[in-house]
This record gives structure tokens, C-alpha cells and sequence, in this order.
């Protein structure tokens, strides 16, 4: 079987994340912002699915651009458009923003540079990769990173119960 | 030269029909893959063609009318005359229109719903392609609908299509929660085996179902039928079709949230509700009617069977093509409906051959999962007519209590109940079955 992860779909999925990146911030309407932030996440979902990784894929889906940008979108639809609109869109700390690009660029570029010493050697992810992937995250989660899982689904729960306390007044 | 690349393109062609047991998509071959999703498209519009006829007519049945009887034999051309008439309608879109959004929306509701026929499986090599996380892809890829209707309301710019648009969206996340809850009970099940693993891919599910020899909807009796109803009451709520389709409710919302679209625009959200329809449906076959498995694998069993039940696809259409004789018999002997008897005889005809040569075992042989699987999936498209014609519309809270109060417990419980039934056969084979033998060797 031909592999379909070749660097046409890797540039095309990256140029695609990085212009709906770019249309996020840029964008006037907060309508076209979200859509732009949808079209970032499938185009990420596509790249999972690139590395191997189609549950994270699937996942991403339902639960980012099927459920929480559903969310997103509802909230942003009943704000007034015509207020937001007219709200300025970018302030002006150059230093800040200089000094934190150069330090996402100094790490993009130690990544690029060092980036083999750093990760696992890449035949060996190759053959990790090709077993069934549902099985070995389901593997993972439930063996080694049990206690963490469930930690983080306690958390969600004390999160959703102190949403719905603050949200309403009398229960 | 020319003949070189030729013969590489027939080898090419040829070498996936030496695959047996594989989809065109896990063999890596591009020009069957093409081949299939072009027939997958043609079979998806010809059934939404069909339902769109027989919706009106089984309706029209229920409420004692006779439904559209003008446009050719009982009517049978009047969706082709739709379609028409929808492509030459005005495209209008509103003057305060988002005008990319609007646009959008249609486009997404209708990729959205037939992307998902990727992964639908008409039989064991009968499918685009197999994907590990079949399942997954087919409830993620179906949820994204949803934006698209929202887009459709929001970008209308107007209060029906956003009220509309809102409700429908509400309901839809709230039921493929419960939806949700009810497929991974049935997943749970496809994990009660030697290796003791599951899988989420649509041709393993159904395998899964031909090893433990039970259709999924009576395992663990009668934990897999509530399942089952769950999803079945979910996936309607998910389509937004009657009793749940307070989204375009016509007495409160007009339309709901497609009230501003018309000719080429609307017809593409009614081409995403129906093919919506049928993968829905497509997904309930798979986890619990056995997928593309004959009826009564356990019950009549044997060649003799097998070779009895090969011949139903045959005579079904023998059926069919003897219905279309007997009304050119009865049609009116009147030189204007002279055209409309010989093409109805025409119909009869084609649907007889066709009939004739489902009667031949190879071809039989290999398309009966195919038709096994349509069939099934018809059955529900009776249901979503039958519910329109029977039931009220809910109100929105008790639709709401419905979906939170109702069948999300209900799937949770469902979901225990299925593990500890799993468990259960664990402990038995595991412990109580060795106990049992080893007080056996003492006796």
C-alpha cells in the first residue's frame, strides 16, 4: 500500500492552518473568525491523520469543530455584530510582542536544528504508528496514565458542576 | 509505447480484482475507489430521487389521499419534474445576506452528509474503504453538519432562519449524546472475543456479529434492544425530521433555518437531509441489524437456506416488475395516457431483467450483502415516513427533557449494563466454569 503521507498533503494542510490562522486574527466579523479557527482545526485533524494518529484525528473532529466551535458559534451569533465591529482589533505592545515572537521563532528553530537528538528515531515510531491506533491509546490510557486520565475527568466534573452553580441562582 | 501504458493501465485495473476479501480503499487502488464512489453517488441520488416519491405517496396513503397522481404513471415522474423546476427557480439571497456564508452553508450540510458513505460497508468487500475508526469518522464527519446550519440561519440574516437555526443546532448536540452513549455500548460488545479487543471499524463491527453469530439488537436481551431504540429515537431527533423537527417547525418558524434559500441552494439541504437520512440509518444496520448479513442466519441454516435465500433479491424484483404489469393493465384506455402505459410497461421491463439476472448465482452471490444491506436500510426510511405520518410534534422542553432527562440515563445504564454482561461472561468462562469443572473431577 502507497503511503498518502507525502509532503504534497503536508504543505497543503499546513498552508491551509496557517492561512485560517492568519484569517482568525485578521478578520473584522467574530462570524468568519470562527470559521476560519474551524477550518485550522480540520486542517490539523488532516495532519494527525498524516502522523498516523486517526483516532486523535476522529477525536478532533467530533469534539472540536463538531461540539466546542458549535458552542463557540452560538455565543458569538447572539453578541451584537455591529458593536464588535467596531471595537479595535489589535493593541499596540510592540515590545511584549516582539520579545514573545522572537522567543517562538528561537524555539521553532532549536526544534528544526536539534530536532533529531531530541525525538524518538524515526523508524521506530514508523512501526509503532502502523499498529491498530485505537487499541494502543486505549492501551495507554487505561494502563500506564490510569491515575492521570482520571484525574482529568474528575477535574472536567468539578469544572462542569462549578459551571452550573455559578451559572444558576437557585438550584 | 501507447500499448505498454495501456497494458499497465488494464494490469493496474485487473490487479485489485485479484485482492478478494479487500475494499478498494485498504488495496490502494485509486480507479476502483473512483469507480465505487461513483456508484455510491449515483445509488445515494437515485434513492433520494425515490424517497422524495415514495415519502409523498405512503404519506398521502396514511391520510387516506391519493398523492401526486398527474406527472406520469401515479406520479412516478413528479420528483424528476421537482428537481426541474427546483434548477430553473430564482436564486434568490437576501439583500443584508452574509453572501460567503450564505453561500457556504448548503455546501457544507451536503459534503458533510455524503462524506460519511466513505466508510459505509454494503458488504465485506462492498465499501469505499475500511477505516480504523470507521465509526468515529462516520459521528465526527455527521456532526460537522451542524455548522453548516447554523451558518445557514446566522448568515440569512433574519429572525426565523436564526431561531431555527439555534434550536436545531441545540438538538442536535444534545442528542449525539445520547446517540453517542448508546454506539459505544454496542462497540463494547464487538469486544466479547478470544483476544478481547474491539474494533470500531464499520466491516469489523459486522464481522464481529458474524463470529458471535447474534445480530447485536438481541444480545445481552434486552440491553442491546434498548440500546438500539435509544439510537433509533436519537437518530431521528438527529435528522431533524418529524416528531422532533421543531427546526422548522411551518406554524412557529416558517421554515426554520432554511426559510431564505430557494431553488438550487434549498435543494441541496434537502438532498443533506435525506443521504443524512440514510447514513443514520446505514450506521443503526451496521451496530445492530448485522449489517449486510441475511436475515435468520441461526435459525435456517445450511445450503439449502442459503441457496433459498439467495433467490429473494430476484424475486423482489420480479415483485416490483409485476406491480408495474398489472397497473399498465389498469391504466386508462385513453389515446392521451397512450405514452405513459408504454413507458410504465418499459419500467416493468427493465425492472423484470433486472430481476432475471439476480436470479444468475455468481451475480447473486455477489451482490445479494449489497442487497441484504439496502434493504434493511429501506426498512428504516418506512420508519421516518411512518413516524412523520403518526406522531405529534413534541414541544421544545419536552423534547430537551427528553434527550437529557430520559435517554441519556437510560444509555449510561445501558452502557454499565452491557460491561457487567461483558464481565460476566468473563468471570463465567474464567472462573465459575474451571470452579465448577474442578468440583465436577471431585464428584
Amino acid at each position: 500500500m502507497t503511503p498518502v503521507a507525502t509532503p504534497f498533503f503536508f504543505y497543503l494542510f499546513a498552508g491551509m492552518m496557517l492561512i485560517g490562522g492568519i484569517l482568525v486574527i485578521t478578520r473584522k466579523n467574530p462570524v468568519h473568525s470562527a470559521l476560519a479557527l474551524i477550518v485550522t482545526l480540520l486542517a490539523q485533524a488532516s495532519i494527525y491523520l498524516m502522523l498516523y494518529a486517526p483516532f486523535v484525528a476522529g477525536v478532533q473532529i467530533i469534539l472540536y469543530a463538531g461540539g466546542i466551535m458549535v458552542l463557540f458559534l452560538f455565543v458569538i451569533m447572539l453578541v451584537s455584530i455591529e458593536r464588535s465591529m467596531k471595537e479595535r482589533q489589535f493593541n499596540s505592545q510592540r515590545v511584549v510582542g516582539i520579545i514573545a515572537a522572537t522567543a517562538l521563532g528561537g524555539l521553532f528553530i532549536a526544534v528544526y536544528s536539534k530536532g533529531k537528538d531530541i525525538f524518538p528515531d524515526h523508524a521506530v515510531r514508523m512501526t509503532a504508528a502502523e499498529a491498530p491506533n485505537v487499541q494502543s491509546v486505549a492501551t495507554l490510557l487505561f494502563g500506564p496514565y490510569m491515575f492521570a486520565f482520571e484525574i482529568a475527568s474528575l477535574l472536567l466534573l468539578v469544572a462542569i458542576i462549578g459551571a452550573v452553580v455559578m451559572a444558576k441562582k437557585r438550584i | 509505447m501507447g500499448g505498454s501504458t495501456m497494458d499497465q493501465i488494464v494490469q493496474y485495473i485487473q490487479s485489485y480484482l485479484n485482492t478478494r476479501g479487500l475494499t478498494p480503499g485498504a488495496a490502494g487502488n485509486m480507479f476502483w475507489v473512483l469507480v465505487y464512489i461513483m456508484l455510491v453517488f449515483l445509488g445515494l441520488s437515485v434513492a433520494v430521487i425515490a424517497m422524495n416519491w415514495l415519502e409523498r405517496k405512503i404519506l398521502a396513503h396514511m391520510q387516506v389521499r391519493l398523492g401526486p397522481m398527474r406527472v406520469g404513471p401515479h406520479g412516478l415522474l413528479q420528483p424528476i419534474a421537482d428537481a426541474i423546476k427546483l434548477l430553473l427557480k430564482e436564486d434568490i439571497m437576501p439583500a443584508e445576506a452574509d453572501s460567503f456564508v450564505f453561500w457556504m452553508a448548503p455546501l457544507i450540510v451536503v459534503l458533510a452528509a455524503f462524506t460519511v458513505f466513505v466508510v459505509v460497508p454494503f458488504g465485506p468487500t462492498h465499501a469505499i474503504t475500511d477505516m480504523n475508526i470507521g465509526i468515529l469518522f462516520m459521528l465526527g464527519v455527521s456532526s460537522l453538519s451542524v455548522l453548516g446550519i447554523v451558518m445557514a440561519g446566522w448568515a440569512s440574516n433574519s429572525h426565523y432562519p436564526l431561531m431555527g437555526a439555534l434550536r436545531s443546532s441545540a438538538q442536535m448536540v444534545s442528542y449525539e449524546v445520547a446517540m453517542g452513549l448508546a454506539v459505544v455500548s454496542a462497540i463494547l460488545m464487538t469486544s466479547l472475543n478470544k483476544d478481547g479487543t474491539g474494533t470500531l471499524s464499520m466491516i469489523g463491527i459486522v464481522q464481529a456479529q458474524q463470529a458471535q453469530g447474534v445480530w447485536f439488537v438481541f444480545k445481552f436481551f434486552p440491553l442491546g434492544l434498548i440500546a438500539f431504540f435509544i439510537f433509533a429515537v436519537a437518530m431521528v431527533a438527529e435528522t431533524n425530521r418529524a416528531p422532533f423537527d421543531l427546526a422548522e417547525a411551518e406554524s412557529e418558524l416558517t421554515a426554520g433555518f432554511h426559510t431564505e434559500y430557494s431553488g438550487f441552494r434549498w435543494s441541496l439541504f434537502f438532498l443533506a437531509e435525506y443521504s443524512a437520512m440514510i447514513a443514520v440509518s446505514s450506521i443503526a444496520v451496521t451496530l445492530w441489524l448485522g449489517g449486510w448479513l441475511r436475515p435468520f442466519p441461526n435459525l435456517l441454516t445450511g445450503p439449502t437456506w442459503d441457496q433459498a435465500f439467495s433467490y429473494i433479491p430476484g424475486i423482489t424484483f420480479l415483485f416490483f416488475a409485476a406491480t408495474c404489469f398489472y397497473n399498465t393493465v389498469r391504466m386508462p384506455k385513453h389515446p392521451l395516457f397512450r405514452i405513459q402505459t408504454i413507458g410504465l410497461a418499459g419500467f416493468g421491463v427493465v425492472l423484470g431483467l433486472i430481476g432475471l439476472m439476480l436470479f444468475i448465482s455468481g451475480v447473486s452471490m455477489r451482490i445479494q450483502d449489497i442487497f441484504w444491506f439496502s434493504a434493511k436500510v429501506a426498512g428504516f426510511m418506512y420508519l421516518y415516513i411512518w413516524f412523520r405520518g403518526t406522531f405529534p410534534r413534541y414541544r421544545f422542553d419536552q423534547l430537551m427533557q427528553m434527550g437529557w432527562k430520559v435517554l441519556l440515563p437510560m444509555g449510561l445504564g445501558v452502557l454499565i449494563g452491557t460491561g457487567g454482561m461483558g464481565l460476566r461472561s468473563e468471570i463465567w468462562n474464567q472462573a465459575v466454569l474451571p470452579f465448577g469443572r474442578w468440583i465436577w473431577s471431585l464428584v
